[in-house]
């Protein structure tokens, strides 16, 4: 039954209070143990139609008459244009259409960072649409760019208020310390880079707008397309049914999209907008910088008396502030937490979310924080966390907690210590680091699907889910099979098109398998229900003895018959089951946690960093597809290890371009750079998270690797590496620092 | 100007610009979508075909000079074991960059059935995942005949 209810609201630790209308979950989770379909190993259903390329994703979409667009896009960081006259792009080859800045809003004749769009081209061929940008006789002055956050700081440029979090009294809680830490981190921007660029295709259908779009959330884009438009809802489909990759850069409709749909406008035929690798990493998003300022004390025993933070996030132009400082007020129990933190308004492109926004770059600043002053007390940094561990904040219980059991399953690869630093030679020094992670990833509602039985005993999950590369598909057809009694090959999506079926979530905030599944449980949980009730007049049973199994509806008594049988009474027709995401527990936190161990080896000679071994232990509830979910802890592993050791978007600090727009220039790591890696879910079920108990496994996993890192790093040389990603000069600069710290106090010592 | 490509063992005559690569020709001409573009300079792997055996970046390949050539793309390699490989160990999560990896793996295994780590992570450094399925990669090479 429908209820109204007023509750917080959670994608990616940004929190909102809503009005939401909710159905009950009244299902009992599975029991304890192993399952037929849920929690066993699952190739994606989908693989071999991406792998053999029979996958169409929305760069592969030619629709009959389609044309191509081309954006002129400001060359600087901040200017004002001058003149533009367009009219020899406008008689170029294949030109169907040019827009001037104001045709649509995002084209701007003030452009405020590097890539913004001034004017755009459509024509018949994407190379016809490039050479007519050169057309455009555009003239540009130069205006002065705010580039340094820090400068943004002192001069209020920014794009929030500054929030602040106090908890106890700081003062007080350094007055009680034995020992105080104090460093300041930093972290680079780094670009999302999934391999299909951000891209759609706009087609009117007459008053209805067609939307093909590579994005992380199919009904968001039908909201704000229908809004900035001026559209009734359904007269805007959005189509997503392959998703080449997103990260957290895909979650809204992006200025190509409205370009698209202005070009189409203009010329009454299909146009794809599809950003080039250099469009993508000037205009596609970023994950901001930060610079962390902190401070902790704590007792001789280590026990925390206080947290401080100060923390500058360079957002870009636009943007949101994500937290930052979340993994100094969650992490570990302390009484007395201050933290500040400002977003700063610059002329660089905007931030987008990006895999735990905020939680990862404030990661790495409290973990090495906290490794610092467990350093200076002389306790293990694996104890120091124990003894901080926190069992709840804010009063508010933890719907599932289990990160001490990811410690103690930490321990084996914690103890290889010895092992590894005895591996060191002459020039390459090896050590062992250890982190923790606290991240969201409960999911929540609304969230709809259906499950359509058919006659021929098999049965289709219709929600308008997308797909973006995680294997949602897969789980919610694992979860719906299990319901069923049905083997996985049974069971079909239908899914990445708002035209096809109910709203589904967002993929972002690892909220897929938490949002969606639970509603495809409940539909699947509905229609069996249905057979039940056929098969109870059918056979003259009474219901409350008959559950499906292995294929089967079965009594109690021990009758048997196949599905096949009772659902054929149906001919053609089809038995359509509902089901809806129920809410989350009120006044409880629904997080997810984890802890890594990282072997790393540093050249002395070079400052070359190898990370050779990580160890990760998660806690992310129930686990649905144990194969799904060890790839996006491998994934986000690696990433995390491109965000440590190599990925940074460079600017000219004069110019405030950007410098690194090519792939060869801004280095992911390849399968070379990759580590061996241990990747180990505790997979307990969280008992108070809807009727699944699961919790979304794509960030976490990418939360604690620079930390762990970080810390090897100081274990094997005693070079403290506050600043990422650590390049070879960022490690020959830690060293030399160590080297003359050390030789200070060989001098002290002898005087 | 016309050319004739031969291509998963069919022959294509062709009216094509001067200056087009082969990926373009592929995918806009022919409607072989399989190969992907990505950065359309060379940089990702994502558009590896084989000319003659030889995994080849198409994205900075013009389609006039592979004439003479037998070019073999993902849609020739649907029946390989590499696909159903790549399918049961995972090596896949969006799927943009698989067709390009199985080409280049195809070529791989083609000279060396039996590759070892370092081989494998040799030959397929040039093909980028943002996704980091590199590990799965790994074994599905490492398992391709099983």
């Amino acid at each position: 039954m429908a209820r109204l209810i007023r509750t917080e609201k959670e994608v990616e630790g940004r929190f909102e209070d809503v009005w939401l209308v909710v159905e009950e979950d009244p299902l009992d989770q599975w029991p304890d143990g192993a399952l037929d379909v849920v929690g066993r190993p699952a190739p994606r259903q989908d693989g071999a139609q991406r792998a053999t390329g029979r996958a169409l994703y929305t760069a592969d979409i030619q629709l009959p008459g389609m044309l191509h667009a081309a954006v002129l896009r400001s060359p600087h960081a901040r200017a004002r244009v001058k003149k533009l006259d367009a009219s020899r792009a406008q008689e170029a080859p294949g030109v169907r259409a040019v827009l001037e800045p104001g045709a649509v809003p995002e084209l701007v004749s003030d452009p405020n960072y590097q890539g913004q769009p001034v004017a755009a081209v459509a024509a018949d061929t994407f190379a016809q649409a490039r050479a007519a940008l050169a057309q455009i006789d555009v003239e540009f002055e130069e205006l002065e760019a705010l580039i340094d956050p820090e400068e943004a700081v002192r001069r209020k440029s920014l794009l929030t208020e500054p929030r602040t979090h106090d908890r106890g009294d700081v003062a007080r809680g350094f007055a009680e310390a034995d020992a105080i830490v104090e460093a300041t981190y930093r972290t680079q921007t780094v670009l999302h880079n999934s391999m299909e660029t951000h891209q759609s295709i706009c087609d009117w259908d007459g008053d209805q707008l067609v939307v093909y779009i590579s994005t992380q959330f199919i009904w968001g884009i039908r909201d704000e397309v229908s809004q900035k438009l001026g559209l009734p809802q359904d007269k805007v489909r959005v189509v997503c049914e392959y998703m080449g990759g997103g990260f957290g850069a895909k979650n809204g409709a992006g200025d190509y999209t409205f370009i698209a749909a202005g070009l189409a406008k203009r010329t009454g035929r299909p146009v794809k907008c599809a950003l080039t690798r250099r469009e993508e990493n000037i205009d596609s998003g970023n994950r901001n910088a930060t610079i962390q300022k902190l401070r902790a004390g704590a007792r001789a025993d280590g026990t925390l008396t206080a947290l401080e933070g100060e923390f500058i996030a360079a957002l870009g132009w636009n943007g949101w502030l994500a937290s930052t400082a979340g993994p100094m007020q969650m992490l570990y129990a302390c009484d007395n937490v201050h933290t500040l933190e400002y977003g700063t308004k610059l002329n660089t492109p905007p931030m987008k979310a990006f895999r735990a926004p905020g939680f990862t770059e404030g990661t790495f600043g409290m973990e090495c924080l906290l490794d610092e002053l467990a350093a200076k007390l002389e306790i293990d940094p694996l104890e120091m966390r124990r003894r901080n561990y926190a069992h709840s904040t804010d009063e508010r219980p933890y719907s599932s907690k289990n990160l001490m059991g990811c410690y103690q399953r930490a321990e084996k690869h914690w103890a290889r210590r010895d092992e590894v630093r005895a591996r060191s030679d002459e020039t390459w020094k090896r050590g062992v680091g250890l982190a923790s992670q606290v991240w969201y990833g409960g999911g929540g509602p609304p969230s709809y699907a259906w499950i359509r039985l058919g006659s021929d005993g098999r049965a289709t999950v219709v929600t308008a889910m997308q797909d973006i590369g995680t294997g949602s598909k897969t789980a919610m057809q694992q979860i719906a099979a299990e319901e069923l009694g049905l083997p996985l090959g049974s069971v079909e999506i239908s899914a990445g098109d708002s035209a096809r079926g109910p709203y589904a979530s967002i993929s972002a905030g690892s909220s897929t398998i938490p949002s969606m599944g639970p509603a495809v449980r409940a539909a699947a949980a509905d229609a069996a229900r249905q057979v039940i009730e056929i098969a109870a007049q059918r056979y003259d049973k009474e219901e409350r003895t008959l559950s499906l199994k292995g294929g089967n509806v079965v009594s109690a008594d021990g009758g048997s018959w196949p599905l096949e049988e009772v659902v054929g009474l149906l001919e053609d027709a089809q038995l359509l089951g509902k089901g809806a995401r129920g809410p989350n527990p009120t006044g409880m936190q629904v997080l997810t946690f984890g802890a890594q161990v990282a072997e790393v080896a540093v050249d002395i000679e070079t400052g070359e960093v190898r990370v050779e071994r990580v160890a990760a232990i998660h806690d992310v509830g129930r686990v649905i597809n144990p194969l799904g979910a060890s790839s996006q802890g491998e994934g986000g592993i690696i990433q995390g290890i491109g965000h440590t050791l190599s990925e940074e978007r460079l600017l000219d600090p004069e110019t405030g371009r950007i410098l690194t727009q090519t792939l060869d220039a801004y280095k992911l790591p390849t399968i070379a750079d990759v580590p061996e890696i241990v990747f180990e879910l505790l997979d307990v079920p969280d008992r108070h998270l809807t009727n699944l108990g699961s919790k979304g496994p794509g960030e976490p996993p990418d939360l604690p690797v620079a930390a762990a890192s970080a810390y090897a790093i100081r274990e094997s040389t005693g070079a403290d590496v506050r600043s990422l990603p650590i390049t070879r000069e960022e490690m020959l600069r830690a060293l030399e620092e160590a080297g003359t710290r050390s030789q200070r106090e060989r001098d002290k010592v002898t005087a | 100007m016309n050319i004739e490509l031969q291509i998963n063992g069919g022959k294509y005559e062709l009216e094509v610009e001067v200056g087009r690569s082969l990926a373009e020709v592929l995918r806009e001409d022919l409607g072989l979508t399989g190969t992907k573009i990505a950065c359309f300079e060379g940089h990702c792997g994502a558009c590896t075909g084989q000319v003659d055996g030889v995994p080849t970046l198409s994205c900075i390949t013009l389609a006039h000079t592979v004439e003479a050539s037998e070019i073999t793309t993902i849609e020739g390699l649907r029946e390989h074991p590499l696909v159903g490989a790549f399918v049961r160990t995972d090596a896949l999560q969006c799927g943009f960059c698989t067709p390009g990896q199985i080409v280049s793996a195809a070529a791989l295994v083609e000279s060396n059935p039996h590759p070892s780590d370092e081989q494998i992570r040799h030959a397929m450094a040039g093909n980028l995942c943002r996704c980091g399925t590199y590990p799965k990669i790994e074994e599905a090479i490492r398992t391709w005949q099983d």
